[in-house]
């Protein structure tokens, strides 16, 4: 099983990971704001995730650390 | 359980500035990762006059700040004096294919032993959004409202293809940020571009084609879809000068 730690301080909700994620389970969330006031991406189903870090790589602010 | 991705040393733990969706962020960390894989010593960045002139404070190395469009003649300069020292250009395309143009043209020919970065999104974006060299035709910026017209503005200047005609670049190559593919292969290309100096080869250039979903009145994912779709097109990805393949 793969672990994804985001930075939410970070994000700035772009979505980029979102559509990068191969599984589907990166979602911007709806009640979680950070302090720059933007919704935060979150990863609604550790389970599934693989560990490919594709999410990571096309995060522009680094937000993303991924485990296997 | 071991880490697969973290944030590269080269970057500080400053938080971009970078407007969201901005490719600028991922070429960063891009460059920090190529430069991580060299365990160089020293290393010198030269930051430009555009989006990326607080790159400064992301880099984790010594970064020197240059007039606008200077930044390889400034590159130069280092790299001479510090010949034992990575030096890098972070360029944007308002800085590096207009008012910089005949320092990029020069330290090509002189084929000095640096590597540069340029970064084309097709507008000024610092400034606000106007007309760059690289703007497509018909695109639209707010010093050309209703799209760039080859009457009035002439046409966009395609940099790789131009600095390749030159016998003194070692390598140049095209790419681009828009899917986690292109991502991978812009990753290689950068670091091909610091091992070529690692290994005093000569000049290298990596154009990276970018996002800019602000200046472009887009989303995020909708800029990212336009550079596929229309950047793309114009501006062909791929190798135009590779010195080590023609000796082969």
């Amino acid at each position: 099983m793969a672990k994804v730690t985001m930075n939410k301080a970070l994000c700035k909700s772009c979505g980029l990971c979102v559509t990068a994620c191969p599984k589907q389970i990166i979602k911007i969330s709806t009640t979680d704001m950070n302090n720059k006031g933007y919704f935060v991406a979150e990863v609604i189903d550790m389970e599934k995730c693989i560990g490919c870090a594709f999410c990571a790589t096309m995060c522009p602010d680094c937000v993303i650390e991924v485990e296997k | 359980m071991k880490k697969v991705f973290e944030k590269p040393k080269m970057l500080t733990d400053v938080p971009f500035h970078y407007c969201p969706g901005c490719s600028h962020g991922i070429v960063h960390r891009m460059v920090a990762s190529a430069i991580d894989k060299l365990n160089a010593e020293k290393v010198i960045g030269v930051a430009p006059v555009g989006c990326a002139v607080f790159a400064y404070d992301y880099f984790n190395c010594d970064m020197q700040e240059a007039a606008h469009g200077r930044a390889p003649a400034v590159a130069t300069g280092i790299k001479r004096t510090n010949p034992d020292a990575i030096v890098f250009a972070y360029q944007g395309d308002g800085d590096l294919a207009s008012i910089g143009m005949a320092e990029i043209v020069h330290a090509a020919a002189r084929s000095e032993n640096i590597t540069v970065i340029f970064i084309n999104n097709a507008i000024y974006g610092m400034t606000g959004g106007q007309m760059a060299p690289t703007t497509m035709i018909g695109q639209k910026a707010t010093t050309c409202q209703q799209g760039r017209s080859v009457e009035l503005n002439g046409y966009p200047i395609h940099v790789s293809e131009m600095l390749a005609q030159l016998q003194g670049p070692c390598y140049i190559e095209r790419v681009s940020t828009h899917d986690v593919k292109h991502v991978k292969q812009a990753e290689k290309a950068i670091d091909r571009a610091f091992r070529n100096q690692a290994e005093g080869k000569g000049f290298s250039l990596v154009e990276v084609l970018s996002s800019c979903p602000t200046n472009w009145g887009k989303n995020p994912l909708d800029a990212m879809k336009w550079v596929e779709e229309e950047m793309c097109k114009i501006y062909p990805l791929g190798v135009f000068k590779d010195t080590a393949k023609e000796e082969k």
